[in-house]
Order: structure tokens, then C-alpha cells, then sequence
């Protein structure tokens, strides 16, 4: 391998889980697929978006918003370097969000009002903001968000924000009937094991990404239990049982067989129900990796981390199927350092490739030989037009999750696409003009 | 409020205008930030990212670096980066949280170039000015490090000043430009910055004049001109008539020595139109449709040049004021961004006209080529 001053690829028996790379300056690699918090922000249906920040960041979110054909459901207030020393951080604040709601001639359930960075380090008082709002416009839910990258190694802008959107959820007389999925960007695959078990329960199942209206929205405050598969809801998930005692059942996206089985026995012990067998359902799951690994035989994959919550469980069980992974895109092992020891001790001739590292810039042109990718980051990285398209596990969980994954992988193998069209496609999932 | 806006878009910012700017020279460009700034530009302001590589980073600055003023973590990034990749020269530059804690980015960059021994230099960015103001600053400095005295004065010589994608969102009007001076007799030395490489931007001290074409490329025009005697032109050849006038312009520019600004001439009878965008090129439309019989004014919500902004124009920038602007005017149609539709009187005839530093990649398959008489034809096709 070259030498750098700073490598952007290890064999993953030299690599740290807890992270592999020495941090530095960071390349953008054009692959647009992952959620940031306007896509989310749209999950709350009739809200508005209120950003106030600097010109650089707000162009961001408010060409995200335009992206998708909602620009509408957006308005910002652009911060001057005046507004930091001048004493009217906050009430330029609240003048600008009443001048907004003035303007657009209709008064939203909710505002979620996201602040910067800058707001946080001039020692803005958000309190006062959203009180005097709330005052002044009570029909109008006003949540405190947040646009804080800086701050992110102390909580994720993701899982913040996840969790800043239930912020708006106000008590409700518990309904023993219902249950929410916490923290999903995409609604969750109804024939998963999951979903089933939750259905034939006879329970409700509220889902923000399901939420047609605000009333739907506000419902989820009944549910019973909240239940989350994804790490970055944690944080929404903690929030919501100290706000409204609704109690918490993490049951992560795994990859793994006793895992899900282990899932869904806890599933059903907090749901007091039978727990249903799942044998068929793992067979075909089992049979699903065998037809893939048959039709891709001895082509290199690669893995990255924007297209499964956990990267180095999904690599494991490839292997474990014969699959022939020879590269993953990751930092580092979250969730899954169990499956990251497994294959340093099992596969330590994996190559973990940084996913920002500078070093990363050309590494498209010269990818080392054809693979089948799964993940944007991936495709991009190996120049790859046969690759699953998804983000944060699809919506799939579980034995069929397993199944449509193993499914996806054979037909990307068989049906190579152009890629270029689908990574620059901000925010998988949503609604582009660029499609138009 | 001025900076408070219901629905339309802001333009893209002076980090992304410096990035766009020397995004072809060679360089390493390390943006002090979080990631915000660096992957808007990425993504909605830069559109070779996908195509053409360049060594434009970001530091990914964290809460305990900018609470701790750890500017070393910051240098020694860039030099590590710089040893991997040996780019022909350095830029540094900041945005909103660095302004916030004070980093002095001259002093950073002399510490960098003293460890890498790679030419570095600091652009006074904070991600809460225009692009224009960004890009103005780095041609001015690329002029100024790169481009040698005059040594074979070239009499038909001319350089392009002021070429961005962020304006010419069409990649063929940058070539169409180039084209557009060959015919009339001139020969390109250089373009700042699409194109050409430093070496052949260091040979644009031999021109006898400058043609800029955004005011992104004023200030770079203004020092050769001091430096060198280099007289500048200022306008883009939109439509037949303009273009023409804009030829002549030059040819007289390169005999007097004088700088001249064709893209202010204005109509002042006929049907009003209102054209909403850039200084120079906004200005160069408005002066084409002058010529064709319009009474044309330009609204110009970026920075401008008080001497290209003439009477009837204005520097209207927010949502509110330029709602307010029209009102007043009443024009009977509007050449603007399609972003601009959402506030734009009712009945008044809207003529698209896509602007990437506006609405990025929105709108990029209806980019025009305006060059010559494109302009008219573009014209028909919209009425």
C-alpha cells in the first residue's frame, strides 16, 4: 500500500474498532442518498421549518427543501456578524419568526425552529425565544431544533433531531391498543417480523413516516410502548419516557439469526403475547443468501455504513454465506463491534476504507477490480454500477429484511444501473426535481 | 425584516465562491468548519464536483476544538494533507465558527506554509457574504501571487476575469465566451478562473485588455489595471446588438486604455422589464434588451459596483424589498431565477432564466447559453 501521511485504508486486523482512521481534513465524496434534518423536519406533517443561521449553512437546508418540491414549508432568518455582539440575538429572533408566519398567511400546528452553532456559543436564550413565541402565537406548537454540527461528537445532528421532533407530542390518556416505531426516517417493511407481530397483536401502530396528518402525529402520544431499531433513535427514545412515560424497547436492526430470534422474544414478552415461530421465515431467509451468493459467486463486495445501521454484522454474515467481502467503508464499529472483532480475528484481510479521509479523492478512478456494492458510499468509492440502492437499512428488518437485502444484492448483480443519477439524488427516498 | 425570507432561496455564500473560484488551479482548499458549508458547496454550488476532482476539504472543526482555540489541530491537518497530496499552492479559509472564536487565518497560513513549504494563503471568508465577495477576494489574490509583469505585450491579447460555474451554469457559455472574442479578432490568453491552468494564467499580464463578466472578477481587474496598465471592460455579449457594442468596447478599451462599462446603457422607453441577478451579467441582459427597445433595470441583490448600477436600477436584496421594488415598478415581465416566481406581482409575466449560485441544482438542464444572438432566441422561445 502507499505510504501517507495519514492512510485512508487498513486491513481491518490493524484497525480500531472505536476508530480506525486518524482524524483530519475530510473529503465530500458526491453521494447525496443519506437524510439530513430537513428531510426529517418534513416527517411532521403540516409543519413549517424555521432555520436561522448564516448564509453558507441555511443555502444547505433551504436547496434541500428545494430539492424536494416543498421550498413552501420552509422560511429562514440569515444571521449577520451585527446580530452576535448587538444584543438582539433573541429578539431578531422572535421578530423574524412572527414576520414568517405573518407572511405565509397561516398559522402551522408546529414550527420546529432550528438554531446554529453560532446561537450556542453567543449564549442565545432559546427558553425566552420559544416562550415569547408561545405566547404570542399559542395555537402554534414552536420546538426548539437545532443545526449544530459542531456539537456533533456530543450528540449526533440525526439523533438530535430525531429526537426534537416528538418534542411536539403532548400527553394523551394511554391507549393499552397502540404502539410507535421511534426514530424511522422510511416506514418500516410491512412483512417484516416486526410489523407482523405488532399487526396480528391486534395493535395500533403509529409510525412518524406513516403520519398523514398533525392529529395522526399527536396521537403517537398514547401508545403504550415505544419501541426503535435504529441507534440514533436512543436519545428520542429517553426523551419520550421522561416526557410523557411512555417505556422504551430497543430492539436493533440486526443481521444476525439468534439476534432477531432474541428480538422478538423480548418483543412479545413487553407485548404479553405468544411469540410467534419463525422458522419458515428464517429458512427463506437462509435460502435467500444462498440463491445471491450462487448468482454473485466469487465477486468482490463491498459494504459501507450509510446503507445498513450495522456494516461489520451484515459483512459477518456474508462471510459466513460465503460471500466474498473484501472491502468495507466505515470509520468505525458501533453497535457491531462484536461482528468487526469477528471478522479482524475471521477476515483480517477485509480492506476498511475511510469513508472522508482526502486520500479518498481519487479512489474512484482507480478501483482495484468490478464489485457488487452495498451502499452509496461503496458504489461510489468502486466505481460500482451494480450495487443496492438504499439508506439506514431501507425500511427492511429481520428475516425478510435479510431476505430483500439478499434479493437486492442478486438483482443488482444482474441488473447493473447508472449510478450517477441515483447517488446525487439528495435525501433516497424523497421527491427530486432532479428526477423531473 | 431584510434578512428574514418566506420561501426564496439566499445565494450561495463567499466560501463557496472562493472554492468555485480556484476550483481549477491545482490548489488545496481547507474550509474551517463543521461540514455544513463544505457539502452545501459540495452538493448545490459546485457543479464539476461530480465530474472534476479537487482538493476542497473541510476541517470537520468539533465543540472542544473551537472551545479550546485548538488552531493547531487545524494546521497540522492541513500540512499532513498537504504532504499526501502536494497541491501548487494553499488556501485557507473560515466560516461562521471561526469568525465566532476569533481564529486568525493570516497567521495560519504562514504557519502552514512555514511546515510545508507549499505557498499559502488566507481568504477572508465566514460564510455570511456572497459568493461574489468570496470569489472577488480569490482572483484578486491568485492576480496578484500568479500573474507576472508584461513581458511580450500581445496587442488582440485578452483575458476573461470573473468566469464561474456559479454564474455561467451552462458549461458551454464559458467556451461560447472564449469563441465569441476569437471572432472578433481577439486572442484569449487567459480565463480567471474555467479552464486554464496557473501557468497560463501567470502569462495575463500581457493583454492589452480585460474583459469581466461578474463582479467576481472586478477587483482583480481593478489591481491589473493599477499593476500593469491593463484597461478592463466590463459586460457579457448577450445578444447581437450588445455583443457588438461590447466588441467595440474593447477594441477602444485596448487603444485609450481606459476602462469602460457597456453593460450600463439603458432603454429608457418601450416595455419594462425587470431582470433579477447578477451585477455584470443581470446588467449585460438589461443593456441587450435596452438596445432591442425595452426600458430594462436591473435588481441586484448580490454586491455591486455603485458605478454599474444605473438610474431606475436597484440594489434591492431581500425578499420584502424586492417584492416592494416591483410593486413600484410594475414591470410587464420578469427575467429572474424560477426561484424568484413565488414573489414576483401577480399577472406579471415571469421569463426563467436559472442562476446555479441561486438555485443550484434545481434547474440545471434549463442553464442558457446567451452568447450572441442566443440571447434572442432564448428571448422568443420564453415570450
Amino acid at each position: 500500500m502507499q505510504q501517507y501521511e495519514k492512510t485512508p485504508v487498513l486491513r481491518i486486523a490493524d484497525a480500531d474498532a472505536n476508530g480506525a482512521f486518524a482524524s483530519g481534513l475530510e473529503y465530500n465524496p458526491p453521494v447525496r442518498g443519506m437524510w439530513n434534518i430537513v428531510h426529517m423536519g418534513m416527517l411532521v406533517p403540516e409543519a413549517h421549518q424555521v432555520y436561522a443561521c448564516a448564509q453558507g449553512c441555511l443555502r444547505g437546508v433551504i436547496l434541500t427543501a428545494a430539492e424536494m418540491n416543498q421550498l413552501d414549508r420552509l422560511s429562514w432568518i440569515s444571521l449577520t456578524e451585527e446580530d452576535m455582539f448587538n444584543g438582539t440575538l433573541e429578539t431578531s429572533l422572535v421578530e423574524g419568526v412572527s414576520e414568517i408566519i405573518e407572511k405565509i398567511g397561516h398559522h402551522p400546528p408546529m414550527i420546529p425552529l432550528f438554531l446554529s452553532c453560532m446561537h450556542l456559543f453567543a449564549g442565545c436564550d432559546f427558553d425566552s425565544v420559544l416562550s415569547d413565541l408561545s405566547a404570542r402565537y399559542p395555537d402554534i406548537t414552536f420546538v426548539d431544533c437545532y443545526m449544530t454540527p459542531t456539537m456533533r461528537l456530543t450528540i449526533s445532528p440525526v439523533a438530535q433531531c430525531s429526537r426534537q421532533l416528538y418534542m411536539g407530542l403532548k400527553p394523551l390518556p394511554q391507549n393499552p391498543k397502540a404502539v410507535n416505531l421511534i426514530g424511522c426516517d422510511r416506514p418500516t417493511d410491512e412483512n417484516s417480523e416486526l410489523l407482523r407481530i405488532i399487526r396480528g397483536a391486534g395493535l395500533v401502530l403509529h409510525d412518524l413516516p406513516l403520519c398523514k396528518t398533525y392529529a395522526e402525529y399527536l396521537q403517537m402520544a398514547e401508545s403504550r410502548l415505544n419501541i426503535a431499531y435504529l441507534p440514533t433513535a436512543h436519545a428520542a427514545l429517553d426523551a419520550l419516557e421522561k416526557t410523557l412515560g411512555i417505556p422504551q424497547l430497543y430492539l436493533p436492526a440486526r443481521f444476525d439469526f439468534d439476534g432477531l430470534r432474541e428480538n422478538y422474544r423480548q418483543l412479545c414478552d413487553a407485548l404479553g403475547i405468544a411469540c410467534p415461530d419463525f422458522s419458515d421465515e428464517a429458512a427463506a431467509a437462509d435460502a435467500a443468501l444462498r440463491a445471491a451468493k450462487e448468482t454473485i459467486g466469487e465477486t468482490a463486495v463491498a459494504v459501507d455504513y450509510t446503507a445498513v445501521s450495522r456494516p461489520f454484522e451484515l459483512a459477518k454474515l456474508l462471510c459466513e454465506y460465503g460471500f466474498h467481502v473484501k472491502y468495507i467503508v466505515a470509520d468505525a464499529a458501533g453497535e457491531d463491534a462484536a461482528a468487526f472483532a469477528w471478522l479482524k480475528e475471521n477476515r483480517p484481510d477485509i480492506l476498511l476504507y475511510s469513508p472522508t479521509n482526502v486520500n479518498m479523492l481519487h479512489q474512484h478512478e482507480h478501483a482495484p477490480e468490478k464489485v457488487l456494492a452495498v451502499g452509496q458510499k461503496a458504489a461510489y468509492y468502486f466505481a460500482a454500477n451494480r450495487f443496492v440502492n438504499f439508506v439506514v437499512n431501507g425500511g427492511y428488518y429481520g428475516f425478510a429484511g435479510i431476505s430483500a437485502i439478499a434479493a437486492l444484492m442478486q438483482d443488482a448483480y444482474r441488473n447493473p444501473k447508472d449510478r450517477r443519477p441515483l447517488l446525487r439524488h439528495k435525501g433516497y427516498g424523497c421527491d427530486s426535481c432532479l428526477l423531473s | 425584516m431584510k434578512q428574514t425570507a418566506k420561501i426564496i432561496p439566499c445565494y450561495a455564500a463567499d466560501t463557496s465562491g472562493v472554492c468555485s473560484a480556484l476550483y481549477e488551479l491545482g490548489g488545496m482548499i481547507a474550509v474551517h468548519d463543521a461540514s455544513g458549508v463544505n457539502s452545501t458547496y459540495a452538493t448545490h454550488d459546485e457543479p464539476r464536483w461530480e465530474t472534476v476532482q479537487s482538493m476542497i476539504y473541510v476541517s470537520g472543526l468539533t465543540e472542544l476544538d473551537a472551545i479550546l482555540g485548538n488552531d493547531e489541530k487545524f494546521i497540522a491537518d492541513v500540512t499532513a494533507a498537504a504532504k499526501d497530496q502536494k497541491p501548487a499552492f494553499i488556501a485557507v479559509c473560515g466560516s461562521p465558527m471561526p469568525m465566532m472564536i476569533g481564529v486568525d487565518f493570516d497567521a495560519v497560513a504562514a504557519e502552514i506554509e512555514q511546515r510545508s513549504d507549499i505557498r499559502t494563503f488566507a481568504l477572508h471568508t465566514n460564510g455570511m457574504h456572497s459568493y461574489s465577495e468570496g470569489a472577488s477576494e480569490a482572483l484578486l489574490t491568485v492576480a496578484r501571487e500568479y500573474i507576472q509583469p508584461p513581458a511580450n505585450k500581445i496587442p488582440d491579447g485578452v483575458n476573461i476575469l470573473g468566469a464561474l460555474p456559479l454564474d455561467f451554469g451552462n458549461p458551454a457559455e464559458i467556451p461560447a465566451i472564449r469563441a465569441w472574442l476569437k471572432e472578433n479578432g481577439f486572442s484569449v490568453i487567459s480565463c480567471l478562473a474555467a479552464g486554464d491552468s496557473l501557468e497560463m494564467i501567470a502569462k495575463a499580464g500581457n493583454a492589452a485588455v480585460n474583459l469581466v463578466v461578474s463582479y467576481s472578477g472586478l477587483a482583480a481587474a481593478a489591481y491589473l489595471y493599477e499593476a500593469f496598465g491593463i484597461p478592463y471592460v466590463c459586460g457579457v455579449p448577450f445578444g447581437g446588438a450588445f455583443s457588438q457594442k461590447l466588441a467595440d468596447s474593447l477594441r477602444h478599451a485596448a487603444e485609450t486604455g481606459q476602462p469602460e462599462s457597456p453593460c450600463t446603457f439603458r432603454g429608457t422607453s418601450g416595455r419594462k422589464i425587470a431582470v433579477i441577478g447578477e451585477n455584470l451579467i443581470a446588467g449585460s441582459a438589461a443593456a441587450q434588451l435596452g438596445l432591442m427597445g425595452y426600458e430594462a433595470h436591473l435588481i441586484c441583490p448580490l454586491p455591486h459596483a455603485d458605478k454599474l448600477l444605473m438610474q431606475g436600477d436597484s440594489d434591492a436584496a431581500s425578499e420584502e424589498e424586492i417584492e416592494q421594488y416591483l410593486a413600484q415598478m410594475q414591470p410587464d415581465a420578469v427575467i429572474a431565477d424560477p426561484l424568484y416566481r413565488f414573489i414576483l406581482p401577480k399577472d406579471t409575466k415571469h421569463i426563467g432564466l436559472p442562476h446555479y449560485a441561486f438555485s443550484g441544482r434545481c434547474f440545471e438542464r434549463q442553464m442558457q447559453n446567451l452568447t450572441g444572438t442566443n440571447f434572442e432566441a432564448w428571448l422568443r422561445s420564453a415570450q
